[in-house]
């Protein structure tokens, strides 16, 4: 049941207008079918692999477009580690802190990844290139120690790898910067 | 009507082989190439592009680049795989670039095989390979052994024994077919690939007679019957990790294409769920499983035949059954190997349990970060309802069903049931009491079955070569396979599958070579966050449900942790905390604030802070919250220290009492110093210290500034001259 509101119109137009279209669509399709709401976290995933966080104003507009009360909506996003409320770095690096790589080493390995960064968990950069996140199993245990750039997995770090990674995506953003202005 | 789905089923399965040995016809060569998380991990797609590169400018359109998932053997990847015609495979290990232009040049397009990048004992240095299964089903037909006879016979054949290798397996799974067990013992001649059956001395001489040395099949001996893991051979040639193992569950993982319908097909996939759906009896498939004795693998061990056939008594038709691929244990992988490698296998199970209890629709719940088991389970579930095989009337049978994924985000607690569900239902992922339980009431109240990965990748082989066959390769208590992730300080990380009741030191020595550095093994860490660490002193126990948890541990879902002489048990038993309290879902008191004065006292026990009666006290938190929490997250969350208490507890009396840690781990409790008689001034540390607080010049000894230093251990690291002392 839809609630009706005088304003009812302009928030849902606004709240469109907050999601990329293939979101929208997917909620009206849910929707029409068996249990709408049990979609929220599927849409929650769709939302952050667009934006890669999740905003206040998209949270809002997924809470009116679900009809779902915006408490819940946030006390969902909240709850599961993997969404985030923050904008992201241009690549996000998660540590492996499981176990296989806790007893490799991993420890040394984030200790140098800060102090080349110069951030902690859950921070970015100051130049917006780099996001540093805790990861719990990358399911590679046995390259332990494990790091996953964006979707890449390197096994078998040390602190010594660090800075060759590190440069190799500080490449790769300059060239994409270079690809663009050309 | 009888025979009508099978028929269906033969069809597709005849269109499947037909189009799979066209392209491998075509093909004189054949290189596999992994492609699964680790795989890729270890560099496997770049090898792939580069072979690609090399048959193209090659201009030869026989030789086939094959994608296959992961064979689990994780410190040797990327592996590659040459098979040609009529010639036994070849695996290499660590493949990268200049590997591939020497095996492509050598190998593949010369016939000579780079013998020193291949992995180790290889079927290859031998004319001919005899395999003799040494498995509980066979043996006992031949006085004085049938492993004895042949060697024997051939000897006194006046054949060169070095063309011979005669081998002792595990249990090749052949015992499928043997009738008459105990009395017979089934042997594979390879690279023939022959399997006979051999009754007493006579059979011996004939096979050595007439095969080994005449080159002709003994036919009246040949079983006809192909059991599952013959085939590993026509694609396999890797002995070393294999014959130890026995594989059901990885049936196919690393052997056939994971995005092949039709080579999952080609090697009878489905044939299981024809066969069910064909006799029309959910309660025959209830029975076979339940026969087999097959335990769940998530974790809990609860009896699956038992579970569907509770899930089949309800009155309620509207009924849901789920697959738990959330796999949160921090250091198990097995789970996500089954799905990256052998999808079509996890979807048959879980569409057999579909049918067996009643369901109409399948969820797969996976974890976020397993992006390519996704795509991969999502590519079959589309792959099958392209091709009948889900949807309405599968097979003509009448049965409906479909499969959606549901993804998780991230949280440790949805893998247990009831936190699944509300996670399923769009909550947050906060479990509720039970009873009742998910069978009498789950997903939106209706009855719903949940088992994990491996649990639906072990049913089709049980409905294909029988329950029997099935729980006499387990215990009495538990029948069939257990796959284990092995880690951490282990010479070989990666999967192995071995039978209920295997020694822990067969897996971690046997298979897993031992520990990497030489170091003995200090203990095995088993069931993850849940679990506990079994001293190597235990090693002989024999892995099962009821053994792990007589020792403190629980069997969990797999995951198999070595720690060696390095690693401190306080300081194991933190990090399983800091998880833990990390996970709590915060619903019920005694977890969520239990959990965080556990935490405390070990952080206080660690950095060298501990009251002196701080093991008491965390003894009796643990207690506390094992037997109040709500759920199975806070009820488990002690053992990793109550187990630890139970062998080391010296060792926390070390930190507590002493303010030492005896493996030289807990950072607050170590000291570096150098020692002049051996410091040659090379200045190594004092340019590596992150503080700069070591000092001396050039040629003379240096010092460390304690008060400046951070005992970050870099020192200790990069001196070569054995001069940084650590205590
Ligand atoms: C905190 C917690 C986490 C769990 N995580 C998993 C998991 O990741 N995978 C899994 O299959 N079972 C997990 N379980 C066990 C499930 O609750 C359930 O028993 C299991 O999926 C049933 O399947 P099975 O009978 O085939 O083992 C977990 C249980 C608890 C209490
Ligand atoms: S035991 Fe822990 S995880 Fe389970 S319900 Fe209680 S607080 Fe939540
Ligand atoms: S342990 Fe680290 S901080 Fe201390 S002296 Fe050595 S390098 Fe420097
Ligand atoms: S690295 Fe070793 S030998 Fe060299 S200055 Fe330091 S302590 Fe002395
Ligand atoms: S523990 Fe790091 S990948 Fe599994």
């Amino acid at each position: 049941m839809m609630i009706q509101t005088d304003n009812r119109k302009e928030v849902m137009e606004k709240s469109r207008a907050a999601l990329p279209d293939h979101v929208v669509a997917f909620i009206e399709a849910c929707n029409s079918g068996p249990y709408p709401h049990s979609q929220l976290i599927s849409v929650l995933h769709k939302v952050q692999a667009h934006f890669g966080y999740l905003g206040k104003e998209q949270l809002d507009a997924v809470a009116q477009l679900m009809q779902i009360p915006a408490a819940k909506v946030t006390g969902v996003a909240t709850f599961y580690h993997y969404f985030r409320l923050e904008p992201q770095g241009k690549f996000t690096i998660r540590v492996c802190l499981g176990t296989a790589c806790y007893v490799k080493g991993a420890d040394r390995v984030v200790e140098r990844l800060r102090d080349e960064l110069g951030i902690g968990f859950g921070e970015t950069t100051s130049d917006g290139l780099f996001s540093l996140e805790a990861s719990r199993c990358l399911g590679a245990c046995g390259l332990a120690p494990v790091v996953m750039v964006g979707e890449r997995i390197y096994g078998e770090m040390t602190p010594d790898k660090v800075p060759a990674l590190l440069e190799r995506f500080v490449k790769e953003a300059e060239k994409q910067a270079a690809q663009k202005q050309s | 009507m009888a025979g009508q789905v099978l028929k269906r089923y033969e069809k597709l399965r005849g269109e499947a082989t037909a189009a799979v040995d066209a392209l491998w016809r075509k093909a004189s060569v054949r290189i596999q190439v992994g492609s699964a998380t680790c795989e890729h991990a270890a560099g496997s797609e770049a090898v792939w592009e580069e072979f690609r590169r090399h048959i193209e400018s090659s201009g030869r359109g026989d030789i086939l680049l094959h994608r296959t998932g992961c064979t689990g053997r994780c410190s040797r990847e990327p592996i590659v795989g040459v098979i040609e015609t009529g010639r036994l495979p070849v695996k290499y290990h660590e493949v990268d670039r200049d590997a591939v232009h020497e095996i492509f040049h050598s190998h593949v397009l010369g016939g000579k095989p780079v013998s020193e990048r291949m992995l180790a004992d290889q079927l290859t240095e031998h004319a001919n390979h005899l395999m003799l299964c040494d498995g509980s089903g066979c043996g006992g037909a031949v006085q004085g052994g049938v492993r004895e006879a042949f060697l024997r016979v051939i000897a006194e054949s006046g054949m060169n024994p070095e063309k011979i290798r005669v081998i002792s397996s595990r249990c090749l799974g052949f015992c499928a077919t043997n009738q008459a067990a105990g009395e017979i013992t089934q042997a594979l001649v390879l690279p023939e690939n022959v399997l006979y059956t051999i009754r007493d001395e006579n059979d011996v001489r004939a096979v050595v007679q007439e095969h080994l040395m005449g080159g002709r099949i003994v036919d009246r001996l040949v079983n006809r019957e192909q059991p599952m893991s013959q085939r590993f051979f026509d694609l396999y040639g890797d002995l070393a990790f294999f014959n130890q193992q026995h594989r059901i569950a990885l049936r196919n993982a690393g052997v056939i294409d994971p995005e092949s319908l039709h080579e999952y097909v080609r090697y009878r996939g489905f044939e299981a769920l024809a066969t069910a759906l064909d006799r029309n009896d959910p309660e025959w498939v209830v029975k076979m499983v339940s026969e087999a004795r097959l335990r769940g693998r998530g974790g809990g061990g609860y009896p699956t035949g038992l579970k569907w056939a509770q899930a089949r008594k309800n009155n309620e038709k509207t009924r849901y059954i789920i697959c738990n691929a959330d796999e949160g244990d921090p250091g198990a992988f097995m789970d996500r190997s089954m799905l990256e490698s052998d999808p079509f296998s996890v979807v048959e199970g879980l569409m057999i349990g579909g049918f067996a209890t009643g369901a109409q629709r399948g969820f797969f719940y996976i974890r976020a970060e397993y992006p390519l088991a996704i795509r991969r389970i999502e590519h079959a579930i589309e792959t099958c309802r392209a091709n009948g095989l889900l949807g309405r009337n599968i097979l003509g049978s009448g049965f409906s069903f479909d499969i959606e994924i549901r993804l998780g985000a991230g949280a440790f607690v949805c893998g247990e049931e009831t936190a699944l569900i509300h996670s399923i239902e769009g909550e947050r992922g906060q479990p509720r009491i039970r009873p009742p339980f998910p069978t009498e009431s789950g997903l939106w109240g209706k009855p719903t079955v949940i088992n994990n990965v491996e649990t639906f990748a072990s049913i089709a082989p049980i409905l294909k070569y029988g329950s029997d066959w099935f729980s006499r390769v387990g215990t009495p208590q538990s029948g069939g396979t257990k796959v284990f992730a092995l880690a951490g300080k282990i010479r070989r990380t990666g999967l192995v599958e071995v039978p209920m009741g295997t020694t822990l030191r067969h897996v971690v020595e046997e298979i897993g070579g031992g520990t990497a550095n030489g170091k003995a093994i200090k203990a095995v860490q088993t069931g993850g966050p849940a679990g506990g660490c079994i001293p190597a002193g235990f090693l002989d126990t024999p892995v099962d449900y009821d053994t792990l948890a007589k020792l403190g541990s629980i069997m969990g879902s797999g995951g198999m942790i070595v720690l060696d002489e390095d690693d401190c048990m306080v300081d194991v038993a933190k990090f399983f905390m800091e998880f833990i309290q990390d996970e709590s879902c915060g619903k019920c008191t005694p977890c969520r604030e239990g959990t965080k004065r556990m935490l405390e006292i070990l952080e206080r026990i660690t950095s060298g802070k501990a009251l002196p009666d701080d093991i008491e006290r965390l003894e009796r938190l643990g207690r506390l919250v094992k037997r109040t929490s709500l759920c199975g997250l806070g009820r488990a969350a002690p053992n990793p220290i109550l187990s630890t208490l139970q062998y080391y507890r010296e060792e926390y009396a070390a930190h507590v009492h002493e303010k030492r840690c005896p493996a030289r781990k807990c950072r607050a409790l170590v000291h570096y110093e150098i020692s002049t008689e051996r410091c040659v001034g090379c200045t190594m540390c004092a340019k590596n210290c992150p503080v700069q607080c070591i000092t001396g010049a050039r040629k003379e000894a240096h010092v460390i500034d304690q008060s400046l230093c951070i005992k970050c251990g870099r020192c200790f690291e990069v001196c070569r001259f054995n001069a940084v002392l650590k205590g």
